[in-house]
């Protein structure tokens, strides 16, 4: 029978025993949904601080020269507002990332999922889950005091290679996201059942035309959420531009041998300065925080919608 | 209860356990080497914000008092020195770094939140244009040259040695320039241009003068600028430029930035000190160790000491400060 | 499942001759691939195995007590006798923080969106959506606000708990989640047999699911909390980066951390500085490998097979 401690005694009309796990539920669930609360309300704070100080710098700042001046240099005695020099950065350093991120972390995760032993696998993912955790400050050291020389006194042509230059920040970007793509892909690939295999290996395919030809295609929703969770990793990554990447930002610079501002560069090393509160250079922040923001929202969504629109549902 | 229940209590126990151990081991406050304790022990906080310039030899001051006083805790932050004087004229800070002298708009700002201070000339420093060290024509630059080349006017223009002297080699200039909120860009281009700010936008910019120091050393036709402690420090690598301002080449040295004769760029280092804050025991005594150490402090840090007028300035005015 | 969901291509063809030619095209296309992904494979790790080893080397000779015994020091001649312990006190002091703050909320609202959320009701759509999306924004974003309005505008200043807050807020997202992978683990059934013996809801989530989903919650709380140790970028906004020889004394209190003290020491010209932060990076990183082989061991070991 039962193990509560309800005992039902008519004669005294007492219900607070039996009643009273009802009353625990329903504060219990006024709780719950208090806790969720407090998400929603991190985005609402998010908005508010970053939307207030942008308001105000759109107010003193043409949008349109925010969007179309090719210099970005608040803190100049000719100031100059245009925010293309900080998204070319941004956009270059996430694609040198990306070139060497996902076919070293796709190329991973297949060799996991479909080559390796169990006992391999046993070893390796975890290890690969412990390197997605690596900090970030790490790999700004690293890049700075190893990668950058490495490269320039190694490798011929890289004579011209800044010391601070977005090549060496966007492959110590790569090097870091590479754990995080091939975990996720290879969790995406696992999860695609044996049948599906069994079944291709019945029809006389090869292993290479059963991994490309029915485990990738299968996982894709799972291997684009790793990407595009990469991508926003990428973009909005600190601590190694601001360390390895450089703090240029007066023209948009396409050479990956010279160093530019990213946005989240260009944040940090307002924020940590000099800037009084409430000028146009100070809220300039807030201005590019809130691209920022916008950015990953999109991509976010886009992913959402991705993973919806191709994930396999499986019996 | 089912062993699942128990398991988990037996982990959060556990966890708890491990953190408060954790937070119990801590205070081993082991301070570099003894010290003479001869006031009484101090305790409290010391609050300071201000120039990245300044912070090392405020940050050795610190160090070197916590010898004698541990239980006093200064933290030193590096809000820049227009920041720094932003939170010290909200009375937010007890004292403020400086790298160069509080402007009107900063002392209207420190009027209406109520704030005195007291200003305290700690150090001079000599800002120092570094070369390659195989750099062999550009021993001595005029101010009018090294406006040449760092003027807004010479963005995209002047790329190379040679538009700066005909006599000068065919290389590649490539300049390094302090990030534009640190005091030594507004000190430079308040010097070298004419106004603060004034610059041109396509040099290499960081907020990390160790990077200047780096970009100039590993460019043959690299020129950058920075405090003088930065370039003793690398002094294997760099050659220092004389610059001359009329009255001969002048190199950057402990000699020349204390006597001034090093200009423009020889600057004075601050310490912007809030009155009311004397009345609490530890700041004062911070403050009194600063000034009657200065010497010993300016060489712990490698900054370029006071001259006997401006020691005895500051003595002066330390004396002003602590009988008000 | 019919063979033309599988869209395969063998490129069998039917005669004899042709069919060893094709078998054996196969066969060396096959190998050439298998190499292609091992060199990926083993490119990726021997980067980071070499990266990560150069960094143990250069902070090699300062591996030793002083690193936890000793302050840092700014005085160019004791540079030797530097050490992190503010920001390891710092740390600790920080996460402890923020385990305290994040857990007990991440923990609820994930059982709330799990067991007692309609899914069908837009506002929870709009709150599952909001989750996702917190957990891809830039952690910078966290500082900036951290620095508008828990700082300033709450007026807690740079203080300890303004970064166990912000922290908190940061890794909220991931403990959500995984507590939710967790909780959706255990079967219907066990629930389902909860409520026939007449317990209520709460019963039912606090006796049967809660402790059953124990080892998953405990993972993605330790892994969250080991992604807050290493994250500098929002403290960086929130003006971390001051020097700081003393240990926190309260939640008020002014502060630093391992990845601030290292990002310090990185723009310091003295060589010291950065064998010093090369020895603080590896003391980092065995903090954050040993919370994340602990979380992945307690997720092995105690995975509910139902």
């Amino acid at each position: 029978m039962t193990s509560s401690t309800t005992t039902v005694d008519p004669a005294a009309g007492n219900t607070l025993r039996r009643d009273r796990p009802r009353l625990v539920d329903a504060t219990v669930r006024v709780l719950l949904v208090a806790a969720s609360l407090v998400s929603v309300a991190t985005t609402v704070g998010i908005v508010v601080a970053l939307v207030e100080p942008a308001i105000e710098f759109f107010g003193e700042i043409n949008f349109t020269r925010f969007l179309t001046e090719k210099s970005w240099g608040p803190q100049f005695a000719t100031p100059s507002y245009g925010i293309v020099p900080l998204l070319v950065a941004t956009v270059e350093i996430t694609l040198i990332a990306l070139i060497i991120a996902i076919p070293l972390g796709l190329g991973s995760a297949i060799y996991l999922a479909e080559y390796a032993s169990n006992r391999t696998r046993k070893v390796l993912k975890p290890i690969l889950e412990l390197l997605a955790g690596v900090p970030t400050v790490v790999y700004g050291f690293i890049a700075l005091a190893a990668l950058s020389p490495l490269l320039r006194d190694n490798v011929p042509g890289f004579a011209g290679l800044e010391f601070q230059n977005m090549l060496v920040a966007g492959v110590a970007m790569g090097i870091m996201i590479v754990p995080t793509i091939a975990s996720i892909s290879e969790d995406a690939m696992a999860a695609v059942p044996h049948s599906l295999r069994e079944g291709a290996y019945a029809l006389a395919s090869s292993k290479m035309q059963v991994a490309t030809r029915v485990v990738v295609p299968a996982a894709v929703s799972g291997i684009v959420a790793a990407i595009v969770l990469g991508i926003s990793r990428a973009i909005g990554e600190t601590m190694i531009v601001t360390i390895a990447g450089g703090l240029s930002s007066d023209h948009p610079e396409f050479n990956p041998l010279h160093g530019a501002a990213t946005m989240t560069a260009y944040i940090a090393a307002i924020a940590q300065g000099d800037v009084p509160v409430g000028t146009v250079d100070y809220n300039s922040i807030f201005a590019v925080g809130v691209v920022l923001f916008a950015l990953t929202f999109v991509l976010n969504a886009f992913s959402i919608r991705l993973v919806r629109k191709f994930r396999e549902v499986y019996e | 209860m089912n062993r699942n229940v128990l398991r988990a209590r037996y982990f959060a126990g556990a966890a708890l356990a491990v953190g408060l151990a954790l937070a119990g081991c801590g205070g081993n406050n082991t301070p570099a080497g003894g010290g003479d304790t001869q006031a009484a022990p101090l305790s409290g906080a010391v609050a300071i914000d201000g120039s990245s310039t300044v912070e090392p030899l405020t940050s050795a001051a610190a160090d070197l008092f916590k010898e004698t006083q541990a239980g006093v805790n200064v933290t030193v932050g590096t809000s820049g020195t227009g920041g720094g004087f932003e939170k010290f004229c909200k009375g937010e800070t007890d004292i403020s770094d400086a790298s160069r002298k509080i402007n009107d708009k900063e002392k209207t700002a420190c009027e209406t939140g109520n704030v005195k201070w007291t200003e305290l000339q700690v150090a001079n420093d000599a800002l120092t244009v570094a070369v390659h060290k195989d750099n062999t024509w550009a021993k001595c630059l005029t101010v009018a040259q090294l406006k040449k080349i760092w003027e807004p006017a010479a963005q995209g223009k002047i790329t190379n040695w040679n538009q700066v002297d005909p006599s000068f080699p065919n290389e590649p200039l490539k300049l390094f320039s302090p990030g534009t909120d640190s005091g030594t860009f507004d000190y430079f281009t308040a010097a070298i241009n004419g106004k603060e700010g004034d610059s041109r936008q396509d040099a290499t910019f960081s907020e990390n003068d160790n990077v200047l120091v780096q970009g100039v050393s590993s460019t043959k036709g690299g020129l950058g600028y920075f405090g003088f402690s930065y370039f003793e420090e690398n002094q294997s690598n760099l050659k220092a430029v004389e610059v001359d301002s009329g009255a001969g080449c002048v190199a950057p040295s402990l000699d020349s930035a204390q006597s001034g004769n090093y200009k423009p760029l020889a600057r004075p280092l601050f310490i912007y000190v809030k009155q009311a804050s004397m009345t609490k025991p530890q700041v004062k005594g911070f403050v009194e160790f600063y000034v009657t150490k200065i010497d010993e402090i300016v060489k712990e840090a490698a900054f370029v000491p006071l001259n006997a007028t401006q020691k005895s300035a500051l003595t002066a005015a330390w004396e002003t400060l602590k009988s008000s | 499942m019919t063979a033309q969901d599988v869209r395969l291509d063998t490129g069998t063809r039917v005669s004899d001759h042709g069919l060893a030619l094709t078998r054996r095209k196969v066969r060396v296309g096959d190998a050439v691939f298998k190499l292609a992904l091992q060199t990926c494979f083993l490119i990726g790790f021997a980067v980071l195995a070499a990266l990560l080893t150069w960094v143990i080397y250069k902070g090699w000779n300062r591996l030793d007590p002083r690193l936890w015994t000793n302050m840092p020091v700014r005085r160019i001649s004791q540079i030797d006798r530097a050490g992190v312990q503010s920001a390891i006190m710092g740390t600790v002091w920080v996460i402890s923080l923020t385990a305290v703050i994040c857990l007990p909320i991440g923990v609820l609202s994930a059982i709330y969106l799990e067991e007692y959320a309609d899914r069908n009701r837009w506002y929870n759509r709009i709150l599952e959506l909001n989750i996702q999306n917190l957990a891809g924004v830039p952690s910078i974003v966290f500082g900036i606000l951290g620095l508008g309005i828990v700082a300033r505008r709450f007026g807690l200043g740079f203080t300890v708990i303004t970064a166990a807050i912000i922290l908190s807020l940061l890794v909220l997202p991931v403990v959500i989640i995984a507590t939710r992978e967790a909780i959706r683990a255990v079967p219907q059934s066990i629930r389902q047999a909860s409520y026939a013996l007449g317990a209520t809801k709460w019963q039912t989530v606090s006796r049967q699911v809660l402790p059953s989903a124990v080892p998953g919650i405990a993972t993605g709380s330790i892994l969250a909390l080991s992604r807050a140790i290493g994250e500098a970028a929002p403290l960086v906004v929130l003006g971390a980066v001051t020097y700081i020889t003393f240990n926190p004394d309260g939640i008020k209190s002014s502060y630093t951390v391992l990845p601030i003290q290292i990002y310090q020491f990185i723009s310091l010209p003295q060589e010291g500085y950065k064998d010093l932060a090369a020895a603080a990076i590896v003391l980092l990183l065995g903090i954050v490998i040993l919370m994340n082989s602990v979380a992945i061991f307690l997720r092995n070991k105690f995975q509910k097979r139902w």
